[in-house]
């Protein structure tokens, strides 16, 4: 067992040092700068405290992405959930080709985000696309305001696919006697849903929430193609540090709102890894 | 919990295939890593770009007879510019011709790149990348003034003055003093203007006029009746494209221009006029009200939809850079007319594209031969038709132009010259960014109070006089 752990560690070794470094030492050192003036692109170490974070929280910029990263979270959820789960439910229901539907319905994930973000920008133009096709008059991502609730329709579109593989797999891991044994209890199709089906899968629906949650806090190619809009109704938080960053040259700033991403992803994640620790304890 | 059917250890290798399936797709980029992709992409340019250099040497192999003063400068090139659609290719094209019958054994790498959300977006995070790197290319498109001088290469000391440039070519005597002076810091020049653009221009569709019966404005003053009359007839007096920050903030420059005169605008940026003046005060409230006149989706329209508007005769006034009519003709639409815009009579407000020199390039000598190029008579005249603007110097040969760009290049001899804020010329890229935000915010909710505080914020980042 000894030569065993030397070997694993030897293996572990040059990918953990490699992790350390690009990932962990990166994430640092942009805690670091976030504490510092670094206001254009000559670097000045002076510390400022978290006065950064005092200006950022009362930008109104940041204050609109914060409310547009709870509108994208939510719509971009929710669709995901339903759309994914009606998709893996008709799928499991034994029907034809279910393969072929199966390769359609994810293909869109294989699909890079700057890719959606261009189909889904000609798709919803107010002057073309979708408009022209089906004769409607909706401004889409343009709607001042509600327009990212536009763009949760572009990236659901992409990611919907890959949850319904994900609740496909749950679907195929429930026991075949449960669902018989509902049914000889006399149990309707929704109440099968209801109680045994929709219970079994939350764990699924846990890890799809983490998952899109994520996808949340970091869209940043589907926003940068559709542009931000009017009033930043359709900027979100990756976008807006890209330009504090690189347009705008404001480095320390640009770091800010890269930590806030990093903890509000380990606020979300926290919970997740939490809850693995106390099953395996159980 | 015992029963649960799926164990979610064996759920987390499911989902940690289908994460590695999305890294495959390239779906996951983390923030972390777009500033080594953007390095990435920097490199591949810098390797495989196309170079012009093979249908540049036919041309120079032609007159061979005697060899051009530079043919001992040899070595590459790298030029950064985000010109890549139809007449800014022709007149890159245009330059480089120059430059490679001047410096024939030059090998010219054209690292152009497109895209981006503000004009030369990725370009400027690309050159980013490599300047902070310490492998700056030989030159670069920037604009000139702030962009460059404020809170950039310049202040990062990554920069050559160029006041020995300048006084060796003479630059000094066919560049207006007021340009030079926006391109300085220090008392020196920090960069090499190749053309102008004039960002204060009214263009005024014939149509509307005409059955309005009315002229078109010279004044703000008049522009609110001629308006009126507009609103009577049903149609936007204005076009204001504002589904992302630029547009109405260069049209309020323009307000703020008429308001102030040349001299108290353009002391906003050098300390000398406050932030807190009442005319910022005047001017928003102007702007709202100026809005009420637009075309009432502006907040959902781009800069393309109002020129397509505007060449449908169903609008009447348009504030825009001088880039307009080149759109316009393309369009085939010549029924329109063009003065300064209100209250802006003889004061020229430029922005201007440029090229500095960065420190430790690889190839020094043949960076300054291309700026020599780039500041020459021949190197603009050859650059300017193609691109629309016309040249920083003041000795064009006219008749390479068409009518508007004749009568802008008889202005920029004689108007007051003063630098546009939203192109990069009057400050910093911090500030320009702050400035653009705040009016877009302003667009939307016209709240003159939060628009004021806005902009305080921004001018005291800059250091600029808020009291």
């Amino acid at each position: 067992m000894r030569g065993d752990n030397l070997t694993a560690i030897l293996v572990l070794v040059p990918a953990m040092i490699f992790v350390s470094i690009f990932i962990y030492a990166f994430i640092f050192y942009t805690f670091y700068v976030s504490t510092v003036k670094w206001p254009t692109l000559k670097p000045d170490f002076t510390f400022v405290g978290l006065q950064n974070y005092v200006r950022m929280f009362n930008d109104p910029r940041f204050r609109i992405d914060m409310r547009n990263l709870v509108l994208f979270a939510g719509g971009f959820m929710t669709q995901c959930i339903v759309i994914g789960f009606v998709l893996a439910s008709l799928l499991d229901s034994k029907i034809k080709s279910e393969a072929v539907f199966r390769t359609i319905f994810v293909f869109p994930f294989a699909v890079s985000g700057i890719v959606t973000g261009v189909v889904w920008r000609w798709l919803m133009f107010p002057q073309a696309g979708l408009n022209q096709l089906l004769g409607l008059d909706s401004k889409w991502y343009t709607t001042p305001k509600w327009g990212i609730l536009a763009v949760t329709i572009a990236a659901s579109w992409q990611f919907a696919g890959y949850v319904m593989a994900l609740y496909l797999a749950g679907l195929r891991g429930i026991n075949a006697e449960l669902k018989e044994a509902a049914a000889i209890d006399g149990a309707s199709t929704w109440q099968l849903y209801r109680h045994i089906i929709i219970p079994l899968l939350a764990p699924v629906t846990f890890t799809v929430i983490v998952l899109t949650g994520m996808g949340s806090i970091r869209v940043f190619d589907i926003p940068a193609v559709l542009g931000t809009g009017a009033a930043f109704s359709t900027d979100m938080l990756a976008f807006h540090m890209f330009q504090l960053t690189f347009q705008s040259n404001r480095i320390a700033l640009g770091a800010v709102i890269a930590s806030v991403m990093i903890m509000l992803a380990a606020l979300l994640v926290g919970p997740y890894l939490a809850s693995l620790q106390l099953e395996d304890a159980q | 919990m015992k029963h649960r059917i799926i164990n979610r250890r064996e759920f987390l290798k499911v989902s940690a295939v289908g994460a590695a399936a999305a890294a495959v797709a390239g779906c996951a980029a983390t923030p972390a890593q777009v500033a080594p992709a953007a390095t990435a992409v920097a490199e591949k340019v810098a390797e495989g770009a196309p170079t012009v250099a093979a249908v540049a040497t036919a041309v120079a192999e032609a007159p061979a007879a005697e060899a051009p003063a530079g043919a001992d400068v040899t070595g590459k090139l790298e030029i950064f510019s985000w010109w890549t659609s139809g007449g800014e290719i022709e007149a890159l094209e245009g330059l480089f011709k120059v430059m490679k019958e001047r410096y024939p054994n030059v090998e010219i790498v054209n690292a152009a790149i497109a895209g981006g959300t503000s004009s030369g977006g990725d370009m400027k995070a690309v050159l980013q990348t490599r300047m902070m790197g310490g492998d700056p290319p030989e030159s670069f498109q920037i604009h000139l003034g702030g962009e460059l001088l404020v809170g950039s290469y310049v202040e990062a000391g990554l920069m050559e003055p160029l006041d020995t440039l300048y006084a060796d070519e003479g630059w000094d005597k066919v560049f207006p003093p007021l340009l030079i002076e926006i391109a300085s810091k220090d008392g020196k020049p920090w960069s090499v203007p190749v053309n102008i653009h004039r960002a204060n221009v009214l263009w005024a569709a014939d149509k509307p006029f005409a059955d309005a019966g009315v002229e078109v404005p010279k004044t703000w003053d008049e522009f609110f009746v001629v308006a009126e009359k507009f609103k009577e007839m049903g149609i936007p007096a204005i076009l204001i494209a504002e589904n992302a920050a630029g547009f109405t903030a260069q049209v309020w420059e323009t307000m703020l221009i008429a308001l102030m005169g040349p001299e108290k605008f353009a002391g906003l940026f050098n300390g000398k006029t406050s932030w807190a003046d009442e005319d910022i005060t005047t001017g928003l409230q102007m702007l709202g009200k100026m809005l009420d006149y637009a075309n009432p989706d502006y907040l959902a329209t781009s800069w393309g939809d109002v020129n397509d508007l505007f060449v449908t005769g169903k609008a009447a006034m348009m504030i825009m850079g001088d880039w307009t009519p080149g759109v316009l003709w393309s369009k085939d639409f010549r029924d329109f007319t063009w003065q300064p815009a209100p209250g802006n009579t003889d004061i020229y407000q430029m922005l201007s594209d440029s090229f500095p020199l960065p420190k430790d390039v690889k190839n020094r000598e043949a960076a300054l031969g291309w700026l020599k190029v780039c500041g020459s008579k021949e190197g603009q005249d050859a650059f300017n038709p193609a691109k629309g603007s016309i040249p920083a110097r003041t000795d064009a040969d006219l008749s390479l132009y068409t009518d508007y760009h004749k009568w802008a290049i008889e202005h920029w001899k004689t108007d007051t010259i003063v630098p546009s804020l939203v192109h990069g010329a009057a400050a910093g890229l911090a500030f320009m960014t702050d400035f653009m935000n705040a009016v877009n915010v302003f667009a939307s909710n016209k709240d003159v109070e939060a628009a004021k505080s806005a902009l305080l914020t921004a001018a005291t980042d800059a250091g600029y006089k808020t009291s």
